[in-house]
């Protein structure tokens, strides 16, 4: 029974959050957020701390449910472990030892990292990031490139209900990371269940020092065992040492999948304390260690997508488009960050690199830092969108607070960068041509365009940017025709503020 | 009261023009019982006749010419094996079979169309019948704004190769390209001042230009001093149409006007048009109503062609048909030509009152602005609104309670029809475009238009 609720809450939970990291159309955010809102790292980054009491009164009331129900790479891995199941044979867990040489130092270090803003640390190790990076790697593709396909049929049937949406790899080595996380972690899962939590994660190993003192936890009777090793044999925290009775509370995500197995009555779930035994006990093996390999990707060299250059066509006879080449992300010397993150700082400190900003943002402006100090935290660049002043959904859905959330109307007075126009690139100068495109899309009017050369009014003009009141929203540098490198630029600032 | 007579007016006018073509449908269509019409003159089934072509005699030369004239800018396409698009031969040689077949024998071409390869494909889909069983038009289309192709040497160097790429040592229909898109300065650096029009008149005397005329588009002066040049110009091409006859849309000059002066100077016209880019084939049911209460069976398409081949100066009527169903449609519609009746021309002209209230775009797609130097798919962009507009399907008034609906279709419809870099927020406003346009559509202007509607969608946010 209580086996039953905890499987139907979990896949519960790990539908919902799922779906707030596919969902493109923005729809489901403002009911989905909560999902990522209470999970335990992103509450503390958030200073939330309801939500951290909350977690730390239910993990003392019933033990480490919070892993079993709420932890989205905890889901993760139970659904791989039950499809495991499927394939291979029953009973193939069994006791192991705590690796606490192992658990504890990890540990130290999130928390170090956390107080000292470690953000790579924090990042890497944090499992509700991990499995983050994992979705909007790897599912939301996939879950993309299915829309796509009944957006495909639905535009053939003349029907509205779907539309397509851009798929492209934001990062190579975050994408890298991803997948590496998910076939460690998928691996570890698929053999020996929990491992990952009780070895690495540092929320599973912090949160298994409180069920000690938890109300309710699952005991073995020893009057009624009979040492049968049912339980222990699928246990997938391998915590179970039925040989002396006992069950490692720090490891034990209250999965209560022994409750079920056990023939003769003998685990229970309840307040009731363990009869006591020698602390003695007998370690039969030693886990895997496993999960260590995502770190040894942080010297990767940076990636560059080499665009190819092709000349622009010259108009031979009618028709046919003219080729677009893809643009390059210009060498910002401040990167810029999402409007409501305050600044560079407090983007950074706060950030889980999650990357549930970068799947909700529908201009394709947002991706993956690939620099080491702020890594896999989200930074905007212009090439296939810009930041529209009807949107907010980064702000809206980050549950860190290193994106604060903020209303379009302050969005169109908050500056985030300040836009750079670039004599050589301009097409004015360069070509000879008219062109109004940044000037006209400015939406706060931080453009004029002045004639160059002679105060003629038929001569040619560029354009002139007042930085006091450019918000640095990258309207110009995405429409601005130069290619592959935009004639005017947006370079951020280190402090956003309003103009 | 003062609309009614204006109407009247315009009405006699027009049919004036009909003579004794109305005489020969009056008597065609008394002849034939309402009931037993319909089976016969549906415009989209039926039988596709072959030997009951309207023909027009041109005076000047005597050909005998089929009302239904084939323009090949809208040959089929295909992707070749590298990924270019190319003409579609085998379905080129099949049209132009069928076609000839069935009585057409006027074929349109000119160097430009379909980005250079439209007269190599007609020449070669022709080559394989007689030379004597059709009548191939092509133009010195010398308007690219650099000297050379404007000088002597590049028209001629054009002008010769039209004969290579069609496989042909005589040009039955020649024509100068787009008068009236550069005013009367471009007429006389183009034909006149470089002598062009004398070498053209020497090559006809020696037989290898049977017919010298030109096309009009645009500025009305250009059109009045090439007509009343000293050359007795043997065709003219002119856009006609039931909107356009009266109430020519942007720099577009009324065709009365042009017809009538091509009537007086003894110069047979040649339709171009006469769907007005298709939007005369895409009425909505609303605007059509007028046609169907008289026609229940008839497109809209086949009024248009009727409507343009009525007038009895019309040489031939030019259709750039892609697949074989249009080119049927209209072998029907001309086989024979039923004249518009005086009942029939009111409702066309209520048509045209209807068509008049719409934001139409008066793009033809007729891919002259294109490409763009930056990419901007400029008639795919009008073509959506267009699209849109004709459908009364514009997300106009937020109140209305279809509004969030027609807002989601325009702006998915809208991605789905141009990519975003494409899209009309993409325009610089360079103004490159602007000349190139014989309809005369400020397109940086409309550009900027759309683009501020589109805004005010996108600005409430998703879809």
């Amino acid at each position: 029974m209580l086996r039953k609720i905890r499987v139907i809450l979990g896949v519960i939970f790990l539908a919902l959050i799922t779906l707030l990291f596919l969902d493109f159309t923005g729809i489901l955010h403002g009911w989905l957020g909560w999902t990522a809102k209470v999970q335990l790292v992103p509450a503390i980054l958030a200073a939330n701390f309801i939500v951290v009491s909350i977690l730390i009164i239910l993990t003392l009331l019933f033990g480490r449910i919070y892993c079993s129900v709420v932890c989205p790479l905890g889901l993760f891995q139970d659904s791989v472990s039950w499809t495991a199941k499927r394939f291979k044979k029953k009973n193939r867990y069994s006791y192991s030892r705590a690796l606490n040489w192992l658990r504890y130092p990890f540990v130290v270090l999130f928390i170090a990292a956390l107080v000292i803003h470690i953000t790579v640390l924090t990042g890497l190790l944090d499992p509700y990031a991990a499995f983050g990076r994992m979705a909007e790697n790897i599912f939301a593709p996939v879950y993309r490139l299915g829309n796509n396909l009944l957006a495909y049929f639905a535009r053939r049937a003349d029907s509205y209900a779907f539309y397509p949406t851009e798929v492209w790899v934001k990062s190579w080595i975050t994408f890298c990371i991803a997948v590496v996380t998910f076939f460690t972690i998928g691996y570890l899962a698929w053999r020996h269940g929990r491992t990952y939590c009780n070895t690495i994660c540092p929320v599973g190993s912090f949160l298994g020092l409180l069920p000690r003192f938890s109300l309710c936890k699952p005991v073995i009777d020893p009057g009624k065992c009979t040492k049968c090793s049912l339980c222990s044999k699928n246990c997938k925290a391998s915590c179970i040492d039925y040989k002396n009775y006992r069950i490692d509370h720090t490891r034990c995500v209250a999965c209560m999948n022994c409750l079920d197995q056990c023939k003769f009555d003998a685990l229970h779930y309840t307040a009731r304390r363990p009869a006591k035994l020698s602390p003695e006990s007998i370690g039969t093996h030693t886990g895997e260690s496993g999960g260590l390999s995502r770190r040894s990707f942080l010297s990767i060299a940076a990636f560059f997508a080499v665009s190819k250059v092709v000349k622009a066509q010259a108009p031979i006879a009618d028709g046919g488009l003219a080729v677009i080449e893809d643009k390059k992300i210009p060498e910002r010397q401040t990167p810029v960050t999402p409007p409501g993150s305050v600044g560079a700082k407090n983007l950074k400190n706060h950030c889980t690199a999650c990357q549930l900003c970068v799947s909700a943002c529908p201009n394709n402006i947002l991706r993956p830092s690939e620099k080491l100090s702020t890594f896999m935290q989200p930074e905007m660049s212009f090439e296939r969108g810009y930041c529209r002043p009807e949107c907010t959904r980064c702000s809206e859905v980050c549950p860190t607070g290193a994106i604060m959330e903020i209303t379009p109307a302050e969005k169109s007075s908050l500056q985030v960068g300040r836009a750079v126009w670039i004599k050589e690139n301009c097409i004015v100068t360069r070509d000879e041509v008219t062109c109004t495109a940044c000037e006209r899309n400015c939406p706060t009017g931080a453009i004029t365009l002045i004639a160059c050369g002679e105060q003629d009014d038929s001569s040619l003009k560029t354009p002139v940017v007042d930085t006091e009141i450019c918000i640095g929203c990258g309207a110009c540098e995405f429409v601005c025709p130069a290619r592959p490198f935009s004639a005017i630029y947006v370079e951020g600032i280190t402090v956003h503020r309003t103009i | 009261m003062a609309n009614d007579d204006k109407k009247n007016i315009s009405r006699r006018d027009f049919l004036k023009t009909l003579g004794a073509g109305t005489a020969v449908g009056a008597a065609a269509l008394a002849g034939c019982k309402p009931a037993g019409c319909n089976t016969n003159t549906s415009s989209i089934t039926g039988e596709v006749p072959k030997d009951k072509m309207t023909y027009r005699t041109n005076p000047h030369t005597g050909d005998r010419v089929s009302l239904l004239g084939y323009g090949c800018m809208r040959w089929p396409m295909k992707q070749s094996s590298d990924g270019q698009a190319e003409v579609d031969q085998d379905a080129v040689n099949d049209l132009v079979d069928y076609a000839l077949d069935h009585g057409v024998n006027y074929f349109d071409t000119a160097p430009g169309y379909l980005r250079g390869l439209s007269e190599a494909a007609t020449g070669a889909a022709l080559k394989r019948h007689p030379r004597e069983k059709f009548f191939i038009a092509t133009k010195l289309s010398n308007m690219a704004p650099d000297a050379y192709a404007r000088s002597r040497e590049g028209s001629i160097a054009m002008y010769r190769q039209s004969f290579e790429r069609l496989q042909v040592d005589y040009i039955d229909y020649y024509l100068l390209h787009s008068i009236g898109g550069d005013g009367v300065p471009g007429v006389d650096e183009r034909f006149i001042d470089n002598g062009m029009i004398d070498f053209l008149l020497r090559e006809k005397e020696q037989g290898r230009i049977r017919n010298l005329g030109w096309s009009f588009h645009g500025d009305v002066e250009a059109f009045d001093h090439l007509l009343a040049y000293p050359v007795q110009w043997d065709f003219a091409m002119i856009q006609l149409n039931y909107m356009d006859w009266h109430h020519a849309t942007g720099r577009n000059v009324n065709a009365e006007y042009l017809y009538s002066e091509l009537e007086k100077k003894n110069v047979p016209a040649i339709v171009m048009e006469p769907l007005l880019g298709g939007r005369l084939s895409r009425l909505n049911s609303l605007t059509q109503a007028p046609l169907r209460r008289l026609r229940p069976d008839d497109s809209p398409a086949k009024w248009a062609f009727r409507y343009a081949g009525s007038p009895d100066n019309i040489l031939t009527v030019l259709s750039g048909m892609t697949y074989l169903e249009h080119l049927q449609e209209n072998i029907r519609t001309y086989s024979p030509l039923e004249p518009i009746t005086p009942e029939e021309y009111d409702a066309l002209e209520e048509v045209t009152q209807l068509l008049l209230n719409e934001d139409f775009i008066p793009c033809t797609e007729c891919q002259y602005c294109m490409p763009c130097h930056y990419g901007i798919d400029i008639p795919g962009i009008f073509s959506h609104y267009n699209k849109v507009v004709n459908a009364r399907r514009m997300p106009e008034d937020a109140g209305d309670s279809n509004y969030r609906k027609f807002r989601r279709e325009f702006l998915i419809g809208y991605d789905r029809s141009v990519p975003k870099l494409r899209q009309a927020k993409n325009c610089i406003g360079c103004g490159i475009c602007k000349p190139e346009c014989p309809q005369r559509i400020p397109i940086p202007d409309q550009m900027q238009r759309i683009d501020q509607f589109v805004e005010r969608l996108r600005l409430e946010g998703g879809y």
